[in-house]
């Protein structure tokens, strides 16, 4: 059973999974993916995650311009409408 | 042994039905994916029953992408997530450059490389995830090595090679290895009325059998294979050495 999508539990997810792929530095919505050293494959599954969480699929196309932690979220939110 | 399970693309016969025969005596719960010959991935299904195993035939055409997703979370909810993914799916369509059509070259690459990619794609998440995987690509000594009348098949084994390299490098890191195995001439429904003659040329002096196949993949799968990844493992009986 999915989770709902919604701006906190997406948020929670996230950052819980940033943690657990080893993010560096303070994990906020600000926070770009550099300034946490994740790499590409980290965010291929950092949307497993998210898909298997929530069951919004992230493609190639949406990630490729995901800047920060708060992009993402707000990606997930949106395709969860 | 991780939750999860096996699938075999092309399962009902030769290679495929040795290789899911053999991973499923390893311990794996095997999904045996056919196209049309349901008679035959039945009777693999069964055989593997009968020795207490686990097995599923379950049909599904590898070359529509559509039909992948659907495949997979068939398998999916059946077995949990597929661990070791086997792409075995392949087809010939043979003939001189000068004349090999357009359809004949589509459905060869379509089926023996793309099918690969799109499978090995839909794989990997949940492979990442569990911090395991396997994925072990059959591909052909020939492709490497030059086969007149099979420009089609050798770009589509010469391309699942390429594939191979690339997709480990991605995701050696997470304890997914991706190789793949290069047989010879192996006596199967694909290499029927092959063959006459060849035999004077391979060292070995006889053809391979698909078990000696499977016994490779079987090994590329299992945990002690863990720090092999991004290779070709040939089965030709010293064809090409």
């Amino acid at each position: 059973m999915p989770t709902q999508a919604t701006a906190d539990s997406v948020e929670q997810v996230i950052f819980d999974g940033l943690a657990e792929l080893g993010a560096e530095g303070e994990v906020s919505r600000v926070a770009t993916f550099e300034d946490l050293d994740v790499d590409s494959l980290d965010l291929v599954e950092l949307a497993q995650i998210v898909e298997d969480e929530f069951d919004v699929e992230l493609q190639g196309e949406d990630v490729k311009d995901l800047q920060t932690v708060g992009d993402v979220i707000d990606l997930v939110v949106a395709r969860a409408q | 042994m991780a939750e999860g399970c096996v699938l075999v693309t092309g399962g009902a016969r030769g290679i495929g039905a040795a290789t899911a025969e053999a991973l499923s005596g390893a311990g794996w719960p095997v999904a045996i994916n056919f196209r049309s010959d349901a008679e035959s991935a039945e009777r693999v299904a069964a055989a593997i029953g009968q020795t207490g195993g686990r097995a599923a035939p379950i049909q599904a055409d590898v070359c529509d992408p559509d039909a992948i997703d659907e495949l997979f979370r068939s398998v999916e909810e059946r077995f949990g997530p597929v661990l070791v993914l086997v792409n075995n799916a392949g087809v010939r369509a043979d003939g001189l450059a000068p004349q090999l059509g357009d359809e004949e070259w589509a459905r060869v690459i379509e089926t023996n490389l793309s099918a690969a990619f799109r499978a090995t794609r839909r794989a990997l998440g949940p492979m990442l995830r569990a911090r395991f995987g396997r994925v072990v690509n059959i591909a052909s000594i020939v492709g490497p090595r030059a086969n007149a009348g099979q420009a089609n098949y050798a770009a589509s084994k010469a391309g699942l090679i390429g594939l191979t390299k690339t997709v480990a490098v991605e995701v050696a890191r997470r304890g997914v290895t991706v190789n793949a195995v290069a047989p010879g001439y192996v006596e199967t429904r694909l290499t029927d009325g092959v063959g006459n003659g060849l035999l004077k040329a391979i060292p070995a002096r006889r053809a391979g059998t698909p078990e000696e196949v499977a016994s490779c993949v079987r090994f590329l799968a299992s945990e002690e294979a863990s720090y092999v990844t991004g290779t070709t493992l040939t089965v030709d009986g010293g064809l090409s050495a």
